[in-house]
C-alpha cells in the first residue's frame, strides 16, 4: 500500500448480512483537527449569532449591560438568560443533531474525512451518540483545568493527584490501538475515515485490451509461459499505474516486464503493451480463480 | 458520474445494457457491467441522503435502498471471488460501507429521540439502574451522617468542608436572626432568572461530573457524592444548633428534592458503569460498557433536565415563597412527581422507541 502506517489501523467490520468490511481507524491527527474544525465553527457561529442580536437590539443590549448591577428589566432579564442557555446547549446540540444526523459526523470530522460508526457493527443509536458526547467534557476540559491549576502549585497533592488522574482521560486515545476516547469506550462507537471512491472506468473496454494496439496495429499475444510470472499483486499495481497514466513509470515497467518475460523491448508503443498484458494476465488468474486457484504475486 | 435512472429496479433483466458489455474482453468485467446501473443508482441515493435531509429523496428510491444494499453486498462477495480489478473492488467495499451507514445508521433524528425519551424511555432506564440508585442513596445517607458527626466533634471541619462561597454569615457562632436572614426571601425577582441559569450551568456540570467519574468502578462518584452531602450535613448541624432545622429543610427542600435527585441519578448512573465494568458477566468489559454506557447517558440526558427545573425553582420559588409550610410542600409536590414519573409511569415500550 501506498501508505505504510494504514496497514496497523485496517479493521474487518461484520455487518449484520455477514459481509466483512474493510474499515480503517481515523489517525488521532485528523480527530484532533476534527475537533479544532469544531470548535472554531462553534465559537464564530456563537459570536455571529450574538452580533445579530446586537444589531438587532443594539440599545436594549447596551441597558442590559448598564443594569446588570441593578435593576434588569424584563426582557434584557430573559435575554441573558438565553444567552447564559445557549451557549451551554448549543455545544450539545451541534455535536449531538449532526451525529445524529445521516453522515454521523460533525461538518469537522466531514472535512477531514472521518464519521461515527458502531463498533460492533450494528446500529448507531441515539443513546451512544448522547453517551460519547457527555464524556467529552471530562476527557477534555476538566483535564485541561486540572493540569493548568496543578502546574500553578493549586491544590497542593490531592491538586496533583486529581491532575494526573484526568490526565488519563486525556491520553486515552493513545494508550489503545482503536485510537478510542473514554466516550467512544462507553457508547461502543469508534471513528473511522468516510469512505469516498469514485467507480473508475473499466480496463477491458478500452485501449489494447483485446490485444490489438490502436498505434501501430500490433497485436500482442502472450502465451502460457509469459503469463505465469506474474500474480495478483503485480497485476493490480499494473492496474494502479495504468489508471494513473504516468509515460515514465509505464516506459520503465514495459522495460522490466519485457526482461521477465524475454522479450525484446520496443518503444513507442509501451501503453499498448501493458493494456494488452493486463487483459491477458487477468483473464488468466481470473480464470484460475473460478477453479479456486490463486496466485499471490510472483513469489508463489 | 450520472447516475442512469432505472425506472424499476425490480427489471434489470428488461433494462438496456449499455452496448459496450459485449465488447468487455474479460468476465468480470462483464459482470460489473451488468451490474453497473444499480450501484450508481444506489450511489446516487446515498449522496443525496448523506446531502442532508430525506426530502430530497423519494419514497421509491428509500424503498429501494435495503434492496440495493443488499444487491451491492453481494456484488461485492462475488467479486471479491472472481475479480481481480482493485478499483472495483474499493469501490464496491466504499459503496457497500457507505450503503451500510445509512442502512444501519441513526434511525431517529434528535427531536424524535426526544419524544420517545420523555414518553417512557427515562424512567425505563432510570429503573433499570435501581440497584445503583438504592447504593448511591445509601452512600449520600451516609455522608451527610459523617459530615454531621464531623462538625460536631470538632467545629473546624465546618470550614473544611463547607466552601466559601456559603461561609458569607453562615458560620459557627452566627446568631438565630443572621441565619434566618440567609433563609429569608430577596424583595423582588429582579436578576433571579439569571441567578438561575448560572446556577443550572454550575449544577448541570457537577452532575455531568458525578457521571464521568463512574469510570474507575464508580469510586469517584461515590466520593463526590459523599463530600457533597458531608457538605449538607455539617450546615444542617449549623441550622440545627439554633432550632432551625426545619425551616432549613424547607429551604432547601424547594430545589433540593429535584436536585438532591438529580446528583443521586447522576452518581448511580456513573456507578452503573462502574459496576458493570468491574463485574461484566459472560459480556466483553468493552461490550458491558457500552451498554451500560447507553443506559448511562439517557438517565443522564435527564438528569440535565431536572437540573434545568431545579435551578428555576431554585431562582423563584424559593427566593419568593417565605414560608416553611409552603416551601416544604413545593418540594414534597416534586419529589412525587419525580418518583411517580420514574416508577409509575410506565408506558408499553413501541418498536424502535429508546
Amino acid at each position: 500500500m501506498s501508505n505504510p502506517t494504514k496497514a496497523s489501523r485496517d479493521r474487518i467490520m461484520v455487518t449484520p448480512e455477514g459481509i466483512s468490511l474493510p474499515i480503517t481507524i481515523g489517525t488521532r491527527g485528523a480527530r484532533v483537527g476534527a475537533l479544532l474544525l469544531d470548535f472554531t465553527f462553534l465559537y464564530l457561529g456563537m459570536i455571529a449569532i450574538m452580533l445579530i442580536f446586537v444589531l438587532l437590539l443594539g440599545s436594549l443590549f447596551s441597558t442590559v449591560l448598564d443594569g446588570l448591577e441593578e435593576q434588569v428589566s424584563g426582557v434584557g432579564e430573559f435575554f441573558i438568560v438565553v444567552i447564559i442557555l445557549f451557549a451551554f446547549m448549543a455545544r450539545y446540540a451541534y455535536f449531538l443533531s449532526m451525529e445524529m444526523g445521516p453522515r454521523g459526523a460533525t461538518w469537522g470530522k466531514r472535512i477531514v474525512g472521518l464519521r461515527v460508526a458502531a463498533r460492533d457493527g450494528g446500529r448507531l443509536t441515539a443513546e451512544a451518540v448522547i453517551a460519547r458526547n457527555l464524556i467529552r467534557d471530562i476527557e477534555l476540559f476538566l483535564p485541561l483545568a486540572f493540569i493548568l491549576s496543578a502546574s500553578g502549585g493549586e491544590g497542593g497533592n490531592a491538586g496533583l493527584a486529581a491532575a494526573i488522574w484526568f490526565a488519563i482521560f486525556l491520553g486515552f486515545p493513545l494508550l489503545n490501538k482503536d485510537a478510542l476516547r473514554a466516550g467512544d469506550l462507553i457508547a461502543g462507537t469508534w471513528v473511522v475515515e468516510a469512505p469516498r471512491t469514485k467507480l473508475a472506468d473499466v480496463m477491458s473496454t478500452q485501449g489494447a485490451a483485446s490485444g490489438t494496439s490502436g498505434v501501430t496495429g500490433t497485436t500482442y499475444e502472450f502465451g502460457e509461459q509469459e503469463l505465469s510470472i506474474y500474480g495478483e499483486h503485480e497485476l493490480q499495481t499494473l492496474e494502479r499505474l495504468l489508471r494513473n497514466d504516468n509515460d515514465d513509470a509505464l516506459i520503465s515497467v514495459h522495460q522490466t516486464i519485457c526482461r521477465k518475460i524475454g522479450w525484446a523491448p520496443g518503444a513507442g508503443d509501451e501503453r499498448a503493451f501493458l493494456e494488452a498484458f493486463y487483459s491477458q494476465l487477468r483473464a488468466r488468474l481470473e480464470a484460475d480463480m473460478r477453479f479456486g486457484k490463486r496466485k499471490k504475486n510472483k513469489f508463489s | 458520474m450520472k447516475a442512469p435512472r432505472v425506472s424499476n429496479w425490480f427489471g434489470r433483466a428488461a433494462m438496456a445494457a449499455p452496448v459496450d458489455i459485449e465488447t468487455a474482453a474479460l468476465r468480470s468485467d462483464r459482470f460489473r457491467l451488468e451490474r453497473e446501473g444499480d450501484w450508481t443508482r444506489l450511489e446516487d441515493i446515498l449522496k443525496r441522503m448523506e446531502g442532508g435531509s430525506l426530502r430530497r429523496v423519494s419514497d421509491e428510491d428509500l424503498l429501494a435502498l435495503p434492496a440495493l444494499y443488499r444487491t451491492a453486498a453481494s456484488s461485492l462477495s462475488v467479486a471479491r471471488e472472481t475479480s481481480l480489478d482493485a478499483a472495483t473492488l474499493h469501490y464496491l467495499e466504499s459503496l457497500v460501507q457507505r450503503a451500510w451507514f445509512q442502512v444501519y445508521g441513526p434511525r431517529q433524528g434528535l427531536f424524535a429521540w426526544l419524544r420517545g425519551f420523555l414518553l417512557g424511555g427515562w424512567s425505563r432506564a432510570v429503573r433499570e439502574i435501581w440497584l445503583d440508585i438504592c447504593i448511591a442513596l445509601a452512600v449520600m445517607v451516609a455522608g451527610t451522617i459523617v459530615g454531621w458527626l464531623l462538625v460536631v466533634q470538632d467545629r473546624e471541619w465546618y470550614y473544611a468542608l463547607v466552601p466559601s462561597q456559603f461561609t458569607d454569615s453562615r458560620v459557627p457562632g452566627a446568631t438565630r436572626e443572621q441565619l434566618l436572614e440567609s433563609l429569608a426571601t430577596k424583595d423582588d425577582a429582579g436578576g433571579l432568572s439569571i441567578f438561575a441559569a448560572s446556577l443550572f450551568s454550575n449544577n448541570a456540570g457537577v452532575a455531568i461530573l458525578a457521571f464521568a467519574l463512574g469510570f474507575a468502578f464508580g469510586i469517584p462518584s461515590l466520593m463526590l457524592l459523599m463530600h457533597n452531602m458531608a457538605v449538607l450535613g455539617a450546615m444542617m448541624w449549623l441550622f440545627a444548633g439554633q432550632g432551625l432545622e426545619l425551616e432549613f429543610a424547607a429551604w432547601l427542600s424547594v430545589h433540593g428534592t429535584t436536585e438532591l435527585f438529580a446528583i443521586l441519578l447522576a452518581g448511580a448512573a456513573g456507578m452503573h458503569i462502574g459496576r458493570s465494568m468491574a463485574f461484566p458477566g459472560d459480556r466483553t468489559i468493552m461490550a458491558a460498557a457500552a451498554e451500560s454506557g447507553r443506559r448511562g447517558a439517557m438517565v443522564m440526558t435527564g438528569v440535565v433536565l431536572m437540573m434545568v427545573v431545579a435551578a428555576i425553582l431554585e431562582a423563584f420559588p424559593r427566593q419568593l415563597v417565605g414560608g416553611t409550610p409552603d416551601r416544604l410542600l413545593i418540594g414534597a409536590t416534586f419529589l412525587a412527581l419525580w418518583i411517580a414519573y420514574f416508577f409509575a409511569y410506565r408506558p408499553a415500550q413501541t418498536e424502535g422507541q429508546p
